[in-house]
């Protein structure tokens, strides 16, 4: 009869300045943009490796310029970002029950950055080599 | 007013009300059941429970057992038959709850866990880690969501009972949403409001616990049973009174003074070792170690802090892993609330108001004197408890005699029952209309609740505490008296509609007023000791005069009239209480 | 004990008198033990009469007092002045309607709660006299921890998609559904799995984890909705590859 419920408005486009938290997850969200964009930098340079020696060669050089370093600095730093805070909650999405405890979740998370060390030794050997 | 038409009501919606409700929606799934409750269900106090419910369940343990333990906690003021009728009870229904999904700590082939608790020569108390009430409260709340024919009425405050031709066929209740009054017509009615310990200034008693069903059934004439039997939980914290559970000295927590020294061995409760033994020390029953803290204090060999004085619960010599394992809760709880880590220091203790034995007078079905009216769990009588309660009896018995009042009303309700007409409905309802208006009209009284309130908590605890005498309680009635008077003159501070919490604690006040005088009156006039009434100008149990219930029936503005009712007594005769001695 | 000034500003709310809530700030004398809840008690019993709040156990285990403190979703009962400063805001919980003062509408929560089946489907009916279905304590422990939901709602309170979107199932409903999806007496997964594992349902969650980093009994709802995904991929990539089998 005389209720009312309030319903508080809620920001659409600034909601996630509110709380340090939301602003951390908007960043870990954000790396995928800058994940995207180097995915297309190394498909651009696949190209160019196919287009032969001379376009290869320009695109190392376009590599060198100082805007393409800071990109690839900001989209490393976004990267490994996203790498540490999805292995550190692999744990919560994947449990591991041995017996009656389950195994703790520093042993999940260190066999992620285990397999990272392993993938990416294997592939310096490669590209090394 | 709005009037809802249905078959049974239950006023709520804890362990017992909810147990109620399942059962009459199980057996009789045509019948309508509309389960109101003040709160939503998941804060019903049962959540608070935390150390067990016993049902016997070891080959080397008996319904003999279970039934002497009980009767002799009791100190022999139960009814021997509804005990003899719970303990058969008590382990279908806990495996019910098995069935229904509880998750009941395990032995490793995967049978139930039982841990021993205090007064019980065997142990048979079924746990969930220490929050058994928790995972109770919401198998039973989830539970009661399969069933369509339950209908709930989430923060609906019941005023009064609807009584017409001398038959209970409803209840009044206040929609706290909106505020408006609402009725609720009905061929039966289960109360299931839990007790009343907030009447009392320390307790282990949520804010909720306010005796408003005691008292709805109380001014409806049906007499309240054994009010004066108010148990002292040994084991509260200090300032906040939040409870320590008896788990903790049944996995083998010892209490020691402030000499480091387990006292309870001076109280007939020893020898100390070995430990942990059954119905000994630490282990005894909960009038009995009260008492002993009562008797340590005025020796001075208490401990004092800031927030009166306590004895220690020392649990360093169970280790981290099984306190972790079996008392988590317990483990956060003295770390958050005393700063103390149960783990690496003892934990201050004293003891507080926790349960009420006593409550609305009931037969072993849970029926009451007034036709149409059942009530089940700690509002209620039957009785199981007598004058002290043993831990782990009170879960139990809201599944039993929950269900017992759900059958019983939906019997009446399938059967000959019927409903009162709406006109007559809506007659009987200017009793409560007026319990509420009452309040918002200007008096200019210049009474305030709190205040009452605060008088009210001191005197119960300083003339019927742990210990009471003719002085103490008189003095204590009077005042109680005075505050009854005062009551009549209480204006409203807020008068709006929508959930006036204001006028929720006024018309809680005023049922905590008549269930206290229900409780001082029954004190004084039972000139005996016996379990937690304990007098210091009557210290022996007097079986020839005072083997009986103490019934208080309301006087609408006087002191209740206290008459008395035999015990059913069958195989156990009043004997000795005998704790503490060698290993059994 | 030492007594501390601490000013309380809340926001109130009454619907009969009132277009919008509006702030009011209270002096409140604490003592250094005390919680949120101690404070606003304080209020309500000397100060102003008309403030209405949820409160029971004051041992956070029933659930009813969650508000925003300084702005973050807490049990005021379990939220100590020690750990906060001399001016605390407290408001009703965010994401849900208020009613008045801060006492939000719990309506949508209860749905959503009864939406997921919330309770054990057996294999069988089992009769009582055959006793307890066994159960180890390894079976125990992995849904042990998702019973632990108080039903406090700080997690439907933290959560930006519920804030967002009112159809989203949310953690504590999702974490209930889990909780007897892992419970080894339970075969109700293929019923919960319409509701559980819709659009509106776990899909809708993008693991933002504030549900889990508010829940004051750790039950890791976020953690809960995860699993129930690879769960449920697993499940919709066996029914492709394996078309007819019985769940």
């Amino acid at each position: 009869m005389s209720r009312k419920p309030y319903r508080r408005p809620v920001s659409t486009s600034r909601w996630w300045l509110a709380q340090p938290r939301y602003i951390r997850y908007m960043a870990r969200e954000v790396s995928c943009v800058f994940i995207g964009a180097y995915t297309g930098v190394v498909v651009v340079g696949l190209l160019r490796l196919s287009e032969g020696a001379a376009a290869w060669g320009a695109f190392l050089e376009a590599l060198q310029a100082p805007a393409s370093v800071a990109f690839h600095l900001l989209a490393l730093a976004f990267a490994l970002y996203h790498t540490t805070t999805w292995f550190n909650v692999t744990p919560r999405a994947m449990p591991v029950q041995l017996g009656e405890a389950r195994l703790p979740g520093g042993v999940i998370i260190g066999a992620h950055y285990a397999g990272w060390a392993l993938v990416s030794a294997l592939i310096l050997f490669l590209a090394g080599g | 007013m709005n009037v809802t038409t249905t078959d049974v009501v239950i006023v709520g919606a804890g362990g017992a009300g909810l147990r109620a409700a399942i059962a009459i929606a199980e057996a009789h799934p045509d019948l309508g059941v509309a389960l109101l409750s003040k709160v939503y269900p998941m804060r019903s106090h049962t959540v608070a429970a935390e150390g067990g419910a016993a049902g016997v369940t070891k080959d080397n343990d008996s319904f003999d057992n279970h039934f002497n333990d009980t009767v002799t906690g009791g100190d022999w003021l139960c009814d021997q038959d509804a005990v003899d009728l719970f303990v058969r009870e008590a382990p279908r229904e806990l495996t019910r709850m098995e069935h229904w999904g509880c998750p009941w700590s395990r032995e490793s082939n995967g049978r139930v866990a039982v841990r021993p608790f205090g007064g019980m020569k065997v142990e048979r108390t079924w746990y969930a880690a220490d929050k058994t009430g928790f995972h109770m409260l919401h198998t039973l709340f989830q539970t009661s969501l399969k069933y369509p024919s339950i209908k709930r009425f989430d923060e609906f405050y019941s005023t009064d009972l609807l009584v017409v031709d001398g038959r209970c066929r409803g209840v009044a209740a206040i929609d706290m949403r909106s505020g408006q009054l609402h009725l609720f017509r009905a061929k039966a009615v289960i109360i299931a409001t839990g007790g009343a310990g907030r009447i009392f200034p320390f307790t282990t008693n949520g804010a909720i616990k306010t005796g408003d069903g005691m008292a709805m059934a109380y001014r409806a004439g049906v007499a309240l049973k054994d009010m004066e039997f108010v148990q002292y939980h040994p084991t509260g914290l200090p300032g906040t009174g939040i409870l320590i559970t008896e788990g903790c000295r049944g996995e083998g927590g010892i209490l020691v003074n402030k000499d480091g020294y387990r006292y309870l061995q001076d109280y007939g409760l020893g020898p100390p070792d070995p430990w942990p033994r059954k119905k000994a020390m630490e282990l005894g029953p909960r009038d009995r170690l009260s008492q002993a803290f009562w008797h340590e204090s005025r020796k001075g060999r208490t401990i004092d802090t800031p927030h009166g004085d306590v004895v220690h619960l020392d649990l360093r010599h169970l280790g981290e892993k099984l306190i972790d394992e079996r008392l988590p809760m317990v483990r956060d709880l003295a770390i958050s609330y005393v700063g103390v880590d149960p783990v690496h220091a003892p934990i201050p203790v004293r003891p507080v108001v926790h349960y009420t034995m006593g409550g609305i007078d009931t037969d072993i079905d849970a029926k009451t004197s007034l036709e149409g009216l059942f009530a089940a769990g700690e509002c209620a009588c039957v009785s199981i408890n007598g004058a002290n309660r043993l831990g782990s009896n009170s879960l139990t018995e809201l599944l039993v005699f929950g269900a017992r009042a759900g059958l019983g009303a939906a019997r009446l309700a399938a059967g000959e029952g019927s409903h009162a007409s709406e006109t007559a409905i809506r007659a009987t309802a200017a009793v409560a209309r007026d319990r509420v208006g009452r309040l918002f009209r200007s008096t200019g009284g210049g009474e305030s609740v709190v205040g009452l309130r605060r008088e009210m908590n001191a005197t119960m605890e300083a003339g019927a505490g742990i210990y009471r005498t003719d002085e103490s309680l008189r003095r204590s009635c009077a005042v109680m008296n005075d505050i009854r008077r005062r009551y009549a003159s209480i204006e409203l501070v807020d008068k709006s509609n929508v959930y006036n919490t204001d006028l929720i604690q006024t018309l809680e006040l005023g049922a905590m007023i008549d269930v206290a005088g229900a409780i001082i009156v029954s004190a004084l006039e039972r000139r005996e000791s016996r379990g937690s009434h304990q007098r210091l100008d009557h210290e022996q149990r007097d079986d020839q005069t005072y083997l009986k219930h103490s019934l208080a029936h309301y006087v609408d503005g006087d002191d209740p009239r206290i008459d008395y009712r035999d015990v059913v007594i069958t195989r156990s005769q009043p004997g000795e209480r005998v704790y503490g001695g060698k290993a059994t | 004990m030492s007594e501390r000034q601490v000013d309380l500003e809340i926001l109130r709310y009454n619907p009969e008198t009132d277009e919008v809530p509006a702030w009011r700030t209270y002096r409140v004398p604490c003592q250094e033990d005390w919680v949120v809840l101690d404070a606003i008690n304080y209020v309500k019993d000397e100060l102003d009469r008309t403030l209405s709040y949820r409160w029971s156990c004051h041992m956070a285990v029933c659930g009813s007092c969650g508000v925003m403190i300084n702005g973050e979703p807490m049990l005021s009962c379990k939220a100590f002045l020690r750990d906060l400063p001399d001016r605390i805001r407290v408001e009703p919980l965010a994401n849900f309607p208020i009613e008045r003062d801060l006492i939000v509408v719990m309506d949508d929560f209860m749905a959503k709660l009864d939406s997921v089946k919330p309770y054990l489907v057996p294999r069988e009916e089992k009769p009582i006299e055959d006793g307890e279905h066994l159960q180890t304590p390894a079976q125990l422990n992995k849904f042990k921890q998702y019973t632990l939901c108080i039903n406090c709602t700080l997690c439907y309170a933290a959560c930006p998609q519920y804030a967002h979107n009112e159809s989203f199932v949310g953690p504590a409903a999702l974490a209930l559904a889990h909780r007897y999806n892992l419970d080894s007496r339970d075969v109700g997964r293929a019923a919960r799995e319409d509701v559980v594992a819709s659009n509106a349902g776990i899909w809708e969650c993008s693991f933002v984890g504030a549900c889990s980093d508010v829940c004051p009994h750790d039950v890791d709802p976020a953690g809960a909705i995860q699993q129930i995904k690879i769960a449920s991929t697993m499940d919709y990539f066996k029914d492709l590859l394996m078309p007819g089998r019985g769940r």
